[in-house]
Protein backbone atom coordinates (compact mmCIF):
# COMPACT_ATOMS: atom_id res chain seq x y z
CA UNK A 1 0.00 0.00 0.00
CA UNK A 2 2.74 2.32 0.97
CA UNK A 3 4.15 2.05 -2.40
CA UNK A 4 1.04 2.40 -4.62
CA UNK A 5 0.77 5.77 -2.59
CA UNK A 6 4.06 6.66 -3.26
CA UNK A 7 3.75 5.49 -7.25
CA UNK A 8 0.54 7.76 -7.16
CA UNK A 9 2.90 11.03 -5.73
CA UNK A 10 5.31 10.48 -8.13
CA UNK A 11 3.13 10.16 -10.65
CA UNK A 12 0.65 13.79 -9.44
CA UNK A 13 4.48 15.40 -8.77
CA UNK A 14 5.71 14.03 -13.10
CA UNK A 15 2.79 15.88 -14.48
CA UNK A 16 2.81 19.30 -12.11
CA UNK A 17 5.94 19.28 -13.95
CA UNK A 18 5.11 18.60 -17.28
CA UNK A 19 2.54 20.76 -17.28
CA UNK A 20 4.01 23.56 -15.52
CA UNK A 21 6.78 23.05 -18.83
CA UNK A 22 9.38 22.78 -15.71
CA UNK A 23 10.32 19.59 -17.23
CA UNK A 24 12.36 21.76 -20.01
CA UNK A 25 15.61 23.20 -18.94
CA UNK A 26 15.34 25.81 -21.20
CA UNK A 27 12.43 27.45 -19.67
CA UNK A 28 13.81 27.10 -16.24
CA UNK A 29 17.24 28.91 -17.59
CA UNK A 30 14.23 31.65 -18.88
CA UNK A 31 13.60 31.87 -15.37
CA UNK A 32 17.06 31.76 -13.91
CA UNK A 33 18.28 34.40 -16.28
CA UNK A 34 16.89 37.55 -14.57
CA UNK A 35 19.42 39.88 -16.50
CA UNK A 36 16.60 39.58 -19.34
CA UNK A 37 14.36 41.29 -16.89
CA UNK A 38 15.42 44.28 -18.71
CA UNK A 39 15.13 43.16 -22.65
CA UNK A 40 11.80 42.17 -21.65
CA UNK A 41 12.74 38.03 -21.88
CA UNK A 42 12.52 36.91 -18.80
CA UNK A 43 10.55 33.96 -18.33
CA UNK A 44 8.54 34.20 -14.52
CA UNK A 45 6.42 30.80 -14.71
CA UNK A 46 8.80 28.67 -11.90
CA UNK A 47 8.45 32.08 -9.20
CA UNK A 48 4.20 31.08 -10.41
CA UNK A 49 5.22 27.27 -10.09
CA UNK A 50 6.74 28.19 -6.83
CA UNK A 51 3.87 30.34 -5.36
CA UNK A 52 1.12 27.59 -6.72
CA UNK A 53 2.78 24.79 -4.60
CA UNK A 54 4.12 26.66 -1.69
CA UNK A 55 0.13 27.18 -1.56
CA UNK A 56 -1.16 24.11 -1.27
CA UNK A 57 1.30 22.60 0.29
CA UNK A 58 1.48 24.81 3.57
CA UNK A 59 -2.54 24.94 3.62
CA UNK A 60 -2.33 21.20 3.01
CA UNK A 61 0.59 19.95 5.68
CA UNK A 62 -1.47 22.87 8.11
CA UNK A 63 -4.31 20.31 7.93
CA UNK A 64 -2.69 17.25 8.04
CA UNK A 65 0.30 18.14 10.50
CA UNK A 66 -0.81 16.42 13.67
CA UNK A 67 -2.51 13.23 11.99
CA UNK A 68 -0.73 9.95 11.87
CA UNK A 69 -0.26 8.98 7.85
CA UNK A 70 -2.29 6.38 6.62
CA UNK A 71 0.22 3.58 5.73
CA UNK A 72 2.86 4.28 8.45
CA UNK A 73 2.91 5.02 12.26
CA UNK A 74 4.21 8.51 12.23
CA UNK A 75 4.84 11.72 10.14
CA UNK A 76 8.56 11.89 9.68
CA UNK A 77 9.07 15.45 9.55
CA UNK A 78 12.58 16.92 8.71
CA UNK A 79 14.79 17.03 12.02
CA UNK A 80 15.12 20.74 12.90
CA UNK A 81 18.85 21.49 12.54
CA UNK A 82 20.75 24.99 12.97
CA UNK A 83 21.22 26.58 9.76
CA UNK A 84 25.30 25.59 9.26
CA UNK A 85 28.19 26.05 6.60
CA UNK A 86 27.39 22.41 5.53
CA UNK A 87 23.72 23.16 4.29
CA UNK A 88 24.80 26.44 2.78
CA UNK A 89 27.42 25.09 0.86
CA UNK A 90 25.37 22.50 -0.11
CA UNK A 91 23.12 24.64 -1.50
CA UNK A 92 25.72 26.41 -3.43
CA UNK A 93 26.97 23.77 -5.31
CA UNK A 94 23.07 22.79 -6.32
CA UNK A 95 22.54 26.03 -7.58
CA UNK A 96 25.94 26.27 -9.68
CA UNK A 97 25.12 22.81 -11.05
CA UNK A 98 21.55 23.73 -11.86
CA UNK A 99 22.44 26.71 -13.02
CA UNK A 100 25.17 25.18 -15.57
CA UNK A 101 22.20 23.11 -17.36
CA UNK A 102 18.89 24.14 -15.96
CA UNK A 103 18.35 20.74 -14.40
CA UNK A 104 17.31 19.71 -10.59
CA UNK A 105 16.90 16.36 -9.89
CA UNK A 106 13.12 16.22 -10.06
CA UNK A 107 12.43 17.15 -13.53
CA UNK A 108 15.93 15.37 -14.69
CA UNK A 109 13.88 12.38 -13.52
CA UNK A 110 10.72 12.95 -15.18
CA UNK A 111 12.79 13.93 -18.36
CA UNK A 112 14.61 10.24 -18.63
CA UNK A 113 11.58 9.15 -20.45
CA UNK A 114 12.46 11.03 -23.25
CA UNK A 115 15.15 8.85 -23.69
CA UNK A 116 17.73 11.98 -23.84
CA UNK A 117 21.06 11.25 -23.64
CA UNK A 118 22.23 14.51 -22.22
CA UNK A 119 20.01 14.03 -19.27
CA UNK A 120 20.38 10.29 -18.85
CA UNK A 121 24.37 11.60 -18.77
CA UNK A 122 22.88 14.36 -16.23
CA UNK A 123 21.26 11.35 -13.58
CA UNK A 124 24.22 8.84 -13.91
CA UNK A 125 26.90 12.20 -12.33
CA UNK A 126 24.00 12.78 -10.17
CA UNK A 127 23.22 9.63 -8.78
CA UNK A 128 27.72 9.36 -8.38
CA UNK A 129 27.75 12.70 -6.42
CA UNK A 130 25.18 11.90 -4.49
CA UNK A 131 27.33 8.31 -3.88
CA UNK A 132 30.51 10.15 -3.84
CA UNK A 133 28.85 12.40 -0.77
CA UNK A 134 27.56 9.37 1.39
CA UNK A 135 30.72 7.63 0.91
CA UNK A 136 32.80 10.69 1.71
CA UNK A 137 30.37 11.00 4.82
CA UNK A 138 30.43 7.34 6.15
CA UNK A 139 34.20 8.53 6.20
CA UNK A 140 34.51 11.43 8.46
CA UNK A 141 33.50 10.98 12.44
CA UNK A 142 30.12 12.42 12.42
CA UNK A 143 27.26 13.19 15.20
CA UNK A 144 24.65 10.37 15.15
CA UNK A 145 22.24 12.57 13.20
CA UNK A 146 24.86 12.87 10.06
CA UNK A 147 25.73 9.28 10.17
CA UNK A 148 25.18 7.33 6.96
CA UNK A 149 21.57 6.03 6.35
CA UNK A 150 20.77 8.40 8.89
CA UNK A 151 17.63 11.41 7.54
CA UNK A 152 18.26 14.58 9.00
CA UNK A 153 17.47 15.84 6.23
CA UNK A 154 14.52 18.39 4.93
CA UNK A 155 14.87 16.78 1.48
CA UNK B 1 7.60 38.79 -20.18
CA UNK B 2 8.46 36.36 -23.49
CA UNK B 3 7.45 32.71 -22.54
CA UNK B 4 5.70 33.47 -19.67
CA UNK B 5 3.17 30.74 -19.09
CA UNK B 6 1.05 31.66 -15.88
CA UNK B 7 -1.86 29.35 -16.07
CA UNK B 8 -0.26 26.10 -16.49
CA UNK B 9 2.78 27.16 -14.00
CA UNK B 10 -0.33 27.49 -11.56
CA UNK B 11 -1.86 24.16 -12.03
CA UNK B 12 1.52 22.44 -12.17
CA UNK B 13 2.87 24.04 -9.26
CA UNK B 14 -1.06 23.04 -7.93
CA UNK B 15 0.05 19.42 -8.31
CA UNK B 16 3.41 19.08 -7.11
CA UNK B 17 1.67 20.72 -3.37
CA UNK B 18 -0.97 18.11 -3.83
CA UNK B 19 1.63 15.45 -4.30
CA UNK B 20 3.54 16.59 -1.66
CA UNK B 21 0.34 16.83 1.06
CA UNK B 22 -0.69 13.39 0.16
CA UNK B 23 3.00 11.72 0.23
CA UNK B 24 2.70 13.38 3.81
CA UNK B 25 -0.71 11.87 4.13
CA UNK B 26 -0.36 8.66 3.19
CA UNK B 27 3.38 7.41 4.17
CA UNK B 28 4.55 10.35 6.23
CA UNK B 29 7.04 11.34 4.43
CA UNK B 30 8.20 14.71 2.88
CA UNK B 31 8.55 14.84 -0.91
CA UNK B 32 11.68 15.92 -1.82
CA UNK B 33 13.25 14.43 -4.84
CA UNK B 34 16.97 14.35 -4.22
CA UNK B 35 16.24 12.92 -0.54
CA UNK B 36 13.98 9.80 -2.46
CA UNK B 37 16.69 9.45 -4.92
CA UNK B 38 19.48 9.63 -2.47
CA UNK B 39 18.12 7.15 -0.31
CA UNK B 40 17.51 4.82 -3.36
CA UNK B 41 21.07 4.85 -5.09
CA UNK B 42 22.93 4.76 -1.41
CA UNK B 43 21.27 1.32 -0.92
CA UNK B 44 18.49 2.19 1.53
CA UNK B 45 16.05 1.42 -1.40
CA UNK B 46 16.24 -2.22 0.10
CA UNK B 47 13.66 -1.41 2.39
CA UNK B 48 12.04 1.19 0.59
CA UNK B 49 10.12 -0.05 -2.46
CA UNK B 50 8.23 4.03 -1.74
CA UNK B 51 11.20 5.35 -2.87
CA UNK B 52 11.14 3.23 -6.21
CA UNK B 53 7.50 3.45 -6.92
CA UNK B 54 7.85 7.57 -6.51
CA UNK B 55 10.46 7.36 -8.73
CA UNK B 56 8.36 4.96 -11.16
CA UNK B 57 5.20 7.76 -10.90
CA UNK B 58 8.15 10.62 -11.86
CA UNK B 59 8.75 8.64 -14.83
CA UNK B 60 5.83 7.46 -16.29
CA UNK B 61 4.10 10.92 -15.90
CA UNK B 62 5.48 12.15 -18.96
CA UNK B 63 4.21 9.17 -20.78
CA UNK B 64 0.83 8.61 -19.92
CA UNK B 65 0.96 12.73 -20.59
CA UNK B 66 2.01 11.51 -24.32
CA UNK B 67 -0.33 9.12 -24.43
CA UNK B 68 -3.11 11.46 -23.30
CA UNK B 69 -2.07 13.86 -26.12
CA UNK B 70 0.32 16.40 -23.80
CA UNK B 71 3.45 15.31 -25.76
CA UNK B 72 6.92 16.01 -24.00
CA UNK B 73 9.40 17.60 -26.35
CA UNK B 74 12.84 15.76 -25.47
CA UNK B 75 14.75 18.26 -23.17
CA UNK B 76 17.57 20.53 -24.92
CA UNK B 77 20.37 20.05 -22.13
CA UNK B 78 22.89 23.47 -23.23
CA UNK B 79 26.41 22.67 -22.85
CA UNK B 80 29.15 19.69 -23.66
CA UNK B 81 29.12 16.12 -22.42
CA UNK B 82 31.91 17.61 -20.17
CA UNK B 83 29.48 20.57 -18.81
CA UNK B 84 26.14 18.31 -18.16
CA UNK B 85 28.64 15.53 -16.54
CA UNK B 86 29.92 18.31 -13.95
CA UNK B 87 26.68 20.10 -13.47
CA UNK B 88 25.14 16.32 -12.62
CA UNK B 89 27.62 15.86 -10.20
CA UNK B 90 27.59 18.98 -8.30
CA UNK B 91 24.04 18.77 -8.06
CA UNK B 92 23.88 15.19 -6.82
CA UNK B 93 26.57 16.18 -4.16
CA UNK B 94 24.98 19.44 -3.35
CA UNK B 95 21.58 18.03 -3.02
CA UNK B 96 22.36 15.67 -0.09
CA UNK B 97 25.12 18.07 1.46
CA UNK B 98 22.71 20.52 1.82
CA UNK B 99 19.77 18.04 2.70
CA UNK B 100 17.60 19.16 -0.05
CA UNK B 101 16.90 20.09 -3.95
CA UNK B 102 14.05 22.52 -5.44
CA UNK B 103 11.13 20.26 -4.05
CA UNK B 104 12.13 19.38 -0.75
CA UNK B 105 13.90 22.45 0.90
CA UNK B 106 11.89 25.31 -2.00
CA UNK B 107 8.18 23.63 -1.57
CA UNK B 108 8.32 21.30 1.42
CA UNK B 109 10.10 23.12 3.80
CA UNK B 110 9.49 26.76 2.72
CA UNK B 111 5.63 25.65 2.94
CA UNK B 112 6.54 25.06 7.09
CA UNK B 113 8.49 27.98 7.08
CA UNK B 114 11.78 26.34 7.90
CA UNK B 115 14.43 28.57 8.26
CA UNK B 116 17.00 26.49 6.97
CA UNK B 117 14.61 25.85 3.85
CA UNK B 118 14.32 29.41 3.13
CA UNK B 119 18.30 30.04 3.75
CA UNK B 120 19.01 26.74 1.09
CA UNK B 121 16.34 28.13 -1.00
CA UNK B 122 17.99 31.82 -0.98
CA UNK B 123 21.37 30.40 -1.73
CA UNK B 124 21.17 27.85 -4.70
CA UNK B 125 18.66 30.52 -6.05
CA UNK B 126 21.20 33.17 -5.83
CA UNK B 127 23.96 30.66 -7.38
CA UNK B 128 21.75 29.47 -10.43
CA UNK B 129 20.84 32.63 -11.09
CA UNK B 130 24.83 34.03 -10.43
CA UNK B 131 25.91 31.08 -12.95
CA UNK B 132 23.26 31.56 -16.22
CA UNK B 133 24.51 35.60 -15.60
CA UNK B 134 27.95 34.86 -15.77
CA UNK B 135 27.19 31.73 -18.84
CA UNK B 136 25.07 34.01 -20.81
CA UNK B 137 26.00 37.29 -20.15
CA UNK B 138 29.73 37.43 -19.24
CA UNK B 139 31.50 34.98 -21.45
CA UNK B 140 28.18 34.51 -24.10
CA UNK B 141 27.18 31.68 -24.67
Amino acid sequence: MPALASLVCGFIFGLGLVISGMVSPTKVLGFLDMFAIPSGNWDPSLAVVMAAGLAVTSIGYALIQRRAPLFDTQNRWPISTPIDRTLLTGAALFGIGWGLVGLCPGPAIVDLATLSQGVSAFVVAMAIGMLAHDLWQSRKVTTPLRQFGGTPAAD
Amino acid sequence: MANFTPISAAIGGALIGLSAVLLMLFNGRVAGVSGIMGGFVNGQASGRPWRIAFIAGLITAPLAAGLAGYPVPKPQVPGNFATIAIAGLLVGFGTRLGSGCTSGHGICGISRLSPRSIAATLVFMAAAVIVVALTRHVFGG
